[in-house]
């Protein structure tokens, strides 16, 4: 099956589940390093709505940054340990468009040649969820919003966007929030300009592309960036972070966090970076 | 056959590339990235021609089923290619139209200079052909001493100014209206500055006129032949097309092998996706529907017919079922008006006849993979291309797989020519050391941790990632480390 890369009302139409008492939490390699927040507070918050979370112990990457690069015989040996990581027939959430498209469409490309281990690729894929789009449409998440009234942006990655097809959700879920205003901020469809090792290998393009979007976003006014993917989220806010350095500013011109971060923090929760 | 195609991978083939080097690529791209001028005038000129595209697709449903129809509809035709073209030439020829085959660019300029000389020709006209760029047509036909002159507006701007087109559909559009009029004032003799477009369009087609009735021969491009009928179906706005193809005595039509449809009304759709997906257009002010030459009782049109049907590395995609996916475009330029890389540096920064992303897929093909390697890397995957592409080509895809064929060791018996020509061993034995910890949670949990313990040695400078942003550094914790911990 090819990517379907979604234009508008194209959405890959896609029949939820009920909610089920356990889900495998599968939180990607940049997550795990570099944002373990962002995890942590996904996890919470599905477990707040009484879901069992199993963390299988022995992931470690979907082998997206090696499949993107070209390395596909790579990739294929790294996706190959995670495919026994999910006995259960239960759903696995990945808090990333990118893992979740990898794993959604792509597992099964690379395992084309493995009858074995593509049929367990292809029915993994077939209950892997985007987190956002798992806690609207699955969960059903509708929580009071505690927080004080506050105007936020939102990124929406490429990958949610036409890969998964998720890039309403994250409408959805602030729309709940009664006091969150959305700000929506221009070109707002277009790439952050991260791009896995695109933005180590051409750094020029990337630079142009990322302190484009940091400016669109900073034009709402918004107090702060939300998004889904850490990929963008630390492409946005590590350059706005640089800008501000070189200006001298102490202040963070363009704050963010995760979505679930966010979520989680909003509706009363206690959010794993504040303590 | 003295005419020069220097960057045909099937003519360079073992002999050192000087036209497309990647470090030339990374030095275009810099300079294009700092010129604030293109910047800004790209972005603009882009952002007017999404816009119209989306004001031609009020419908959502009525696009998705009309990309779903126009896909069909080539991976039809391409399925039955080699049928398809037989049954063209041979509708053709009874239709009197001289067919010729051309396998590289070399052949196909060998060709229509044969065709002029035998006409005595001192003067083409050209209606717009990307396959005569393709094939460098007018730096062939003048080094024969042969004039070929091109009679489409943006194309004759960039012709006056010594440049290539920046875009297959727009091919001046990195040039603002003060550039143009100067342009005129200082190459088109007797013309003083005018920064009026009307003027400069005026002057433009005051000169073309003329030249019309001297030219010997006329050339054109194809949008789509048709194979049942054989005929060429050419769409144009300018009406210079229709000129190039009906006035001179001579009309030399030139293109892929991968434009032939089964039927007419195969056509239909195609032409309303084209039309309002490259220019925002309902339909384009001609289009153009050529079955043969002047008829016995016939009062106007050429005396001679010819098309000459170019390969130039298309077969080596045909022979891929993925690759073949390259072979279904329309050339509606759609990818590149969407595309945030082209639209950040322009085209001509690609250094390849077609820029952005078709020229990502498509240049591999017809240059080799030697010159052309780091092409494909030059695309963060986002799927705007992909997404709004009226055939569906999923370009990402194609970009990665390209990736792959650029990068694996040099195989023996390659399916793409340049096959291996960017391996670098150090790159691919770290992916190869990546695998074998990230296969093994065991090794992957020891240097995690290693990562995160060790956080304050991680390095300051991230090779191109710290250009512009602040180093990425682990986490206290990792997220196993939290989700032991929690209650
Ligand atoms: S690849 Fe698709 S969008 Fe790009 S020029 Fe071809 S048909 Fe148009």
């Amino acid at each position: 099956m090819s990517v379907p890369l979604v234009s508008a009302g194209e959405h890959p139409v896609r029949a939820y589940p009920p909610r089920p008492q356990a889900v495998y939490f599968y939180g990607t390699c940049l997550v795990d390093l570099f944002v373990p927040e962002a995890g942590m507070d996904a996890i919470t918050l599905l477990e707040r709505e009484g879901i069992r979370v199993i963390f299988p112990d022995n992931q470690t990457c979907c082998g997206q940054p090696a499949f993107s690069s070209g390395f596909p015989d790579e990739a294929r040996q790294v996706a190959a340990s995670q495919l026994d990581l999910f006995p259960e027939d239960y759903p696995v959430v990945v808090p990333s468009g990118s893992c979740g498209g990898m794993i959604r469409w792509h597992w099964e490309k690379i395992f084309a040649d493995d009858p074995a281990r593509y049929a367990q690729a292809k029915a993994i894929a077939e209950r892997t969820y985007e987190f956002a789009e798992f806690l609207l449409h699955v969960v059903g998440f509708n929580r009071p919003d505690q927080g004080e009234p506050t105007t936020v942006t939102l990124h929406t990655s490429c990958s949610a966007r036409r890969e998964m097809g998720t890039h309403l959700v994250g409408r959805e879920l602030l729309a709940k929030l009664g006091n969150v205003t959305l700000a929506h901020h221009g070109h707002e469809s277009e790439c952050c300009g991260f791009g896995g090792t695109f933005s180590l290998k051409h750094p020029d393009v990337s630079t142009a592309m990322v302190t484009d979007k940091v400016a669109a976003l900073k034009a709402t006014g918004a107090s702060e960036v939300v998004t889904a993917d850490c990929g963008c989220l630390l492409n946005i806010t590590k350059r706005a972070a640089k800008e501000d350095l070189d200006a001298g500013r102490v202040k963070a011109s363009l704050p963010g966090e995760h979505l679930a971060t966010f979520l989680l923090r909003r509706t009363g929760g206690q959010a794993s970076g504040s303590n | 056959m003295n005419a020069p195609t220097p960057h045909t991978a099937h003519a360079t083939r073992g002999k050192p590339i000087a036209f497309v080097s990647a470090e030339a690529l990374r030095e275009r791209v810099h300079e294009a990235i700092n010129d604030d001028h293109l910047r800004s005038s790209f972005r603009g000129a882009m952002d007017f021609l999404m816009a119209k595209r989306a004001a031609q697709f009020p419908d959502e449903s009525e696009l998705v089923s009309l990309r779903s129809l126009s896909e069909a509809i080539r991976q039809y035709s391409l399925s039955k290619l080699p049928d398809l073209l037989e049954q063209l030439e041979a509708n053709l020829t009874r239709n009197g139209v001289h067919v010729h085959w051309a396998e590289t660019p070399d052949e196909a300029n060998a060709i229509m200079l044969d065709i002029a000389r035998r006409h005595q020709a001192k003067l083409i006209v050209k209606g717009k052909s990307m396959v005569s760029e393709e094939i460098e047509f007018n730096h062939a036909m003048e080094a024969a001493g042969i004039g070929a002159l091109e009679s489409d507006m943006g194309e004759y701007i960039v012709q006056l100014a010594g440049e290539k087109p920046s875009h297959i559909i727009m091919p001046a559009i990195h040039k603002t209206k003060e550039q143009i009029a100067r342009l005129f004032a200082e190459k088109v003799p007797g013309v003083d500055y005018t920064d009026n477009v009307d003027a400069l369009i005026q002057i433009g087609r005051q000169v073309l006129r003329e030249k019309f009735e001297q030219a010997e021969i006329g050339l054109s491009g194809v949008n789509f032949a048709v194979a049942e009928t054989g005929t060429l179906c050419l769409v144009e706005n300018e009406g210079n097309g229709r000129m190039c193809t009906t006035v001179p005595k001579v009309h030399i039509a030139i293109t892929g092998i991968e434009k032939v449809v089964e039927k007419l009304e195969h056509v239909a759709p195609l032409y309303s996706i084209l039309t309002r997906s490259a220019t925002g257009q309902a339909v384009s002010t001609y289009f153009n529907l050529i079955s043969g030459p002047r008829k016995a009782d016939e009062k106007d049109g050429p005396q001679e017919v010819h098309l000459v049907l170019l390969d130039n590395g298309r077969s080596q995609a045909y022979a891929d079922e993925q690759l073949r996916k390259t072979l279904q475009c329309i050339r509606c330029g759609a990818c590149m008006n969407h595309c945030p890389v082209y639209t950040r540096i322009g085209g001509h920064a690609y250094g390849t006849t077609y820029p952005g992303p078709i020229g990502k897929i498509v240049s591999p093909h017809m240059m080799g993979l030697e010159q052309t390697h780091l092409l494909p890397t030059l695309s963060t995957l986002c799927g705007a291309c992909g997404e709004v592409c009226p055939v569906k080509i999923p370009i990402p895809e194609l970009l990665v797989r390209l990736r792959g064929e650029a990068q694996s060791a040099p195989h023996p018996h390659p399916a793409m020519v340049g096959q291996g020509a960017g391996y670098r061993p150090l790159v691919s034995f770290v992916w190869r050391l990546w695998a074998r910890i990230y296969a093994q949670p065991g090794a992957y949990r020891a240097f995690t941790w290693l990562a995160s313990r060790f956080r304050a040695l991680t390095p300051s400078r991230q090779s191109g990632w710290t250009v512009a942003r602040t180093p990425l550094k682990p986490a206290p914790k990792r997220l196993r480390d939290m989700v032991r911990e929690r209650v």
